[in-house]
């Protein structure tokens, strides 16, 4: 065997690990013999040992900062994506009230025409409803976007949404007096909280009601 | 974590910038010490793999989801680095005369070709005088030793890295492990 050519040769490609079965049982048989081949070998695998022997560098400590300030800016709607993704109570919680507050809104804003709960024997004129004399109504009295005279007898509560309760004697026999008689509790809502807060106290008297019965 | 990267590149690629965090975190002391293997130098390699990290986020789109990512990365910084030693301004010239000794040039400050004698060797640290002498390696023959035998790549992966053929990688390997040998045979 040429130990320039071939042994080097066929050392190399044992280090890269190519060698076959034959070649190998050649390669071995021949630096049983040649002892610079040998010494030759020797040193290669010597050379790999110590490269391999150098030490273990780490990056600079802030190094990944480094390189993220490096970076060119990203677009707003990724980050803010990210910023849902990462808090998704508060998504859900923020998607809620979003759609929560717009339903209350509407109903508030949209639902201008007057509407009073089905009772027989109410004056209704124009924007005002009227509980003529003499007239006693049954049950609770609803009236939405509109305003309420009583001068007949109202049984039950009296609700008024976005309106007021006319007086009807301007001359003033005190306030109380005006009013016709209601056996029930008189109500009026005209701010949105308080809209809402009638809304969520129904659904509450609702749910107990049931319980009651 | 070859998953977990994958799912982080994805990320980026839809321009998930922070995805981009935990990738520079776990390929920094990989990247940082092959720059710094190619350069020998601190500053050189913390700036080259800054860079390589910049660059491959810029460039994400062109990466192919199928091939392995450090691959990719690791060719980034390769480059850059065999690009920065190429531009690299010589330090010195040999012909230039040495302030304050008398009609001294560079030449005579230059090892001779003889072996250094044992002394010398031992008071050099073992690890910097090898680190020197792969440093020392044409950067053809360096980047393949520095990548087969200190950063564990398979020659096929090199292959991958470099976009050279295999056949070419086995021969510069060849040759950098007799000039390796021939520099260290007599430490």
């Amino acid at each position: 065997m040429n130990c320039k050519k071939e042994a080097v040769e066929l050392m190399h490609k044992y280090l890269d690990g190519d060698l076959t079965k034959a070649e190998e049982a050649g390669l071995i048989q021949h630096l049983e013999t040649c002892e610079d081949c040998q010494k030759h070998f020797h040193e290669l695998k010597r050379t790999i040992t110590w490269i391999q022997s150098t030490g273990q560098i780490t990056a600079p400590s802030n190094f990944t900062q480094n390189v993220m300030a490096k970076l060119p800016k990203e677009k707003k709607r990724v980050s803010y994506m990210r910023w849902f993704k990462a808090h998704p109570v508060l998504t859900a919680a923020a998607i809620f009230f979003i759609f929560m507050f717009s339903g209350v809104f509407s109903a508030y804003n949209h639902d201008s025409q007057l509407i009073v709960s089905k009772q027989d024997d109410l004056i209704i004129k124009g924007d005002t409803v009227v509980v003529p004399e003499g007239v006693t109504v049954a049950g609770d009295l609803v009236v939405k976007n509109g305003d309420l005279r009583i001068d007949g007898t109202v049984d039950g509560n009296v609700t008024l949404i976005n309106g007021k309760l006319l007086d009807n004697s301007i001359e003033g026999e005190g306030l109380m007096a005006s009013v016709g008689e209601v056996n029930g509790k008189i109500e009026q809502v005209d701010q949105v909280f308080e809209w809402m807060w009638y809304h969520l106290r129904n659904i509450f008297e609702s749910i107990f009601s049931v319980d009651n019965k | 974590m070859e998953f977990m990267i994958k799912e982080k590149i994805k990320q980026v690629k839809k321009g998930d910038q922070a995805a981009f965090e935990d990738v520079v975190a776990f390929y920094q002391n990989k990247i940082y010490q092959h720059c710094y293997r190619m350069l020998g130098n601190v500053h050189e390699a913390e700036d080259i793999a800054q860079e390589a990290f910049v660059r491959a986020y810029v460039n994400i789109h062109s990466y192919d989801d199928k091939r392995k990512f450090s691959t990719w990365l690791y060719r980034i910084a390769t480059n850059l680095t065999i690009d920065r030693i190429r531009k690299r301004k010589p330090d010195y010239y040999l012909d230039a005369e040495i302030k304050g000794a008398d009609g001294l040039d560079m030449y005579s400050q230059l090892e001779t070709d003889s072996p250094l004698p044992e002394e010398e060797v031992e008071s050099l640290e073992l690890k910097s005088y090898i680190h020197h002498e792969i440093s020392e390696l044409p950067p053809k023959y360096r980047t393949i030793i520095i990548l087969r035998y200190l950063e564990d790549f398979s020659l096929k992966e090199i292959s991958d890295i470099l976009d050279i053929p295999l056949g070419t990688v086995k021969t510069r390997i060849h040759r950098g492990r007799e000039a390796l040998r021939k520099k260290l045979r007599h430490v």
